[in-house]
């Protein structure tokens, strides 16, 4: 079946190694993804034409465009266009948080906008200034929201950065391609092994985060 | 921008867009029965079958769609099932779909609240009369905005078929670029392309998502 492959020298710690990159991209595009999706999510939520447009489009990009082809742009594009030259894991790290950012704003909107009105309304009734009502009422009341789903784009992001493969980062499935080749004549079978092997790794990484961010969600709900 | 050149691609591009949307869409219809029954099984708790509909969807939300392809387009053939890249191209974006529609489709259904199902048991309506009539059209209603969004994630996932040497827009534009090194007009091209064939998906959905927002909430 072609699994003994992985058990031969290092593979099995090299593809492991190969996995921690693609984490390592997630993890720091996740982390700018939330704290900037945070502050333009707030912003989405202000009555200003010229902002709402701006964000408007910029939501719009994000959700019919797909990774892979901003990623093609900002990797292949930007080079030729403007003359930069960024490094693979740069441009990686460029559009996953330019996705994300989108992501977590829009959720950030859509769990203000999921306050009653009331909420605002009392609030001011009270003699609450606008810095106040935020503090002490709406932002309480979304956090508990958020984190489920802010976890929840964690494993979204661990996916997707699976692509980064294709603009020639060495991760866990180019590992995975090496150890085919370099294996080719000893073990032909080797790819179903190795396949398999990298299928599992990922739903290991993802699953527990997917549960913990359903159980919260439960949880606080 | 040389648009002698973007004249020149336009007939791959187009055929690469159909095959695009072709695959895509196989795909998202595999995904809705799929997903349909599998959230059936899971509502009415019919056991073994339900337990391998909740492995099935935890495996397929929780590993990217490339990685299943891989798996389905090279994997596969050294136990000897060899199918072709289109086919596993509509089969991998199918399976992937089918766990993401299941889940929505499920959500809807247990959003109904009970006392719908009991107020119908009182009025005398047979169980699969309560389903069909007062269950499935509410549990549609909230399923809807979901249903789209996954259409729209599963049209976007597309672009991964290029891994497999399947001849769609993203690999298109990848071996155009690699043969010529028209960089710009090739880029150009596949953002209009995706934007023609997402926009007015995204905009339904945006329209359809108001208004259910509108009918839950009231502003």
């Amino acid at each position: 079946m072609g699994f003994d492959v992985l058990l031969k020298g290092s593979n099995m710690s090299r593809l492991l190694g190969g996995l921690g990159i693609s984490l390592e991209i997630s993890l720091i595009s996740v982390v700018i993804s939330i704290v900037l999706g945070v502050g333009v999510g707030m912003l989405m939520t202000v009555n200003n034409r010229a902002v709402k447009a701006v964000t408007r489009v910029y939501l719009e990009i994000v959700r019919i465009m797909p990774q892979m082809v901003l990623l093609f742009i900002v990797y292949f594009g930007a080079t030729k266009a403007m003359g930069l030259n960024l490094s693979a894991e740069a441009s990686a790290i460029i559009v996953f948080s330019f996705w994300g950012v989108a992501e977590m704003a829009d959720l950030v909107r859509g769990s203000l906008l999921s306050i009653p009105v009331i909420q605002y309304e009392s609030s001011k009734a009270l003699g609450f200034s606008k810095l106040q009502t935020y503090i002490y009422i709406i932002i309480p009341q979304i956090v508990r929201r958020m984190i489920p789903l802010s976890i929840n784009l964690i494993t979204r992001m661990i996916k997707t950065t699976s692509l980064v493969m294709m603009i020639g980062i060495v991760e866990v499935l180019k590992v995975g391609q090496q150890i085919i080749e370099a294996n080719r004549k000893s073990s032909p079978n080797a790819a179903f092994g190795v396949f398999a092997t990298i299928f599992i790794l990922y739903f290991l990484a993802c699953w527990p985060i997917s549960c913990l961010s359903k159980y919260l969600e439960k949880k606080w709900s | 921008m040389n648009f002698g050149v973007i004249a020149e691609y336009m007939p791959l591009y187009t055929e690469a867009f159909f095959l695009t949307i072709k695959i895509g869409w196989i795909g998202i219809a595999i995904s809705f029965v799929l997903g349909i029954a599998v959230a059936f099984i899971m509502h009415f708790k019919i056991p073994v079958l339900s337990a391998i509909s909740k492995a099935y969807i935890e495996l397929f939300r929780n590993t990217p769609l490339l990685i299943q392809l891989f798996f389905l387009y090279f994997g596969l053939p050294k136990i000897g099932i060899n199918i072709s890249a289109e086919v596993c191209g509509a089969l991998g974006l199918g399976l992937l779909g089918g766990s993401y529609m299941a889940e929505t489709i499920r959500s809807g259904l247990d959003a109904v609240p009970k006392s719908q199902t009991e107020s119908g048991k009182a009025l005398g309506m047979k169980p699969l009369l309560i389903f069909k009539d007062i269950i499935l059209p509410q549990a549609f209603a909230t399923s809807v905005p979901g249903l789209l969004a996954n259409i729209i994630f599963l049209l976007k996932e597309t672009s991964v078929f290029s891994a497999i040497s399947l001849m769609d827009l993203m690999f298109t534009a990848k071996d155009l670029i690699g043969l010529y090194y028209n960089t710009t007009e090739c880029l150009v091209m596949l953002v209009i392309f995706y934007i023609i064939m997402l926009l007015p998906v995204s905009l339904i959905g945006s329209r359809v998502e108001k208004r259910v927002r509108y009918k839950m909430f009231g502003a």
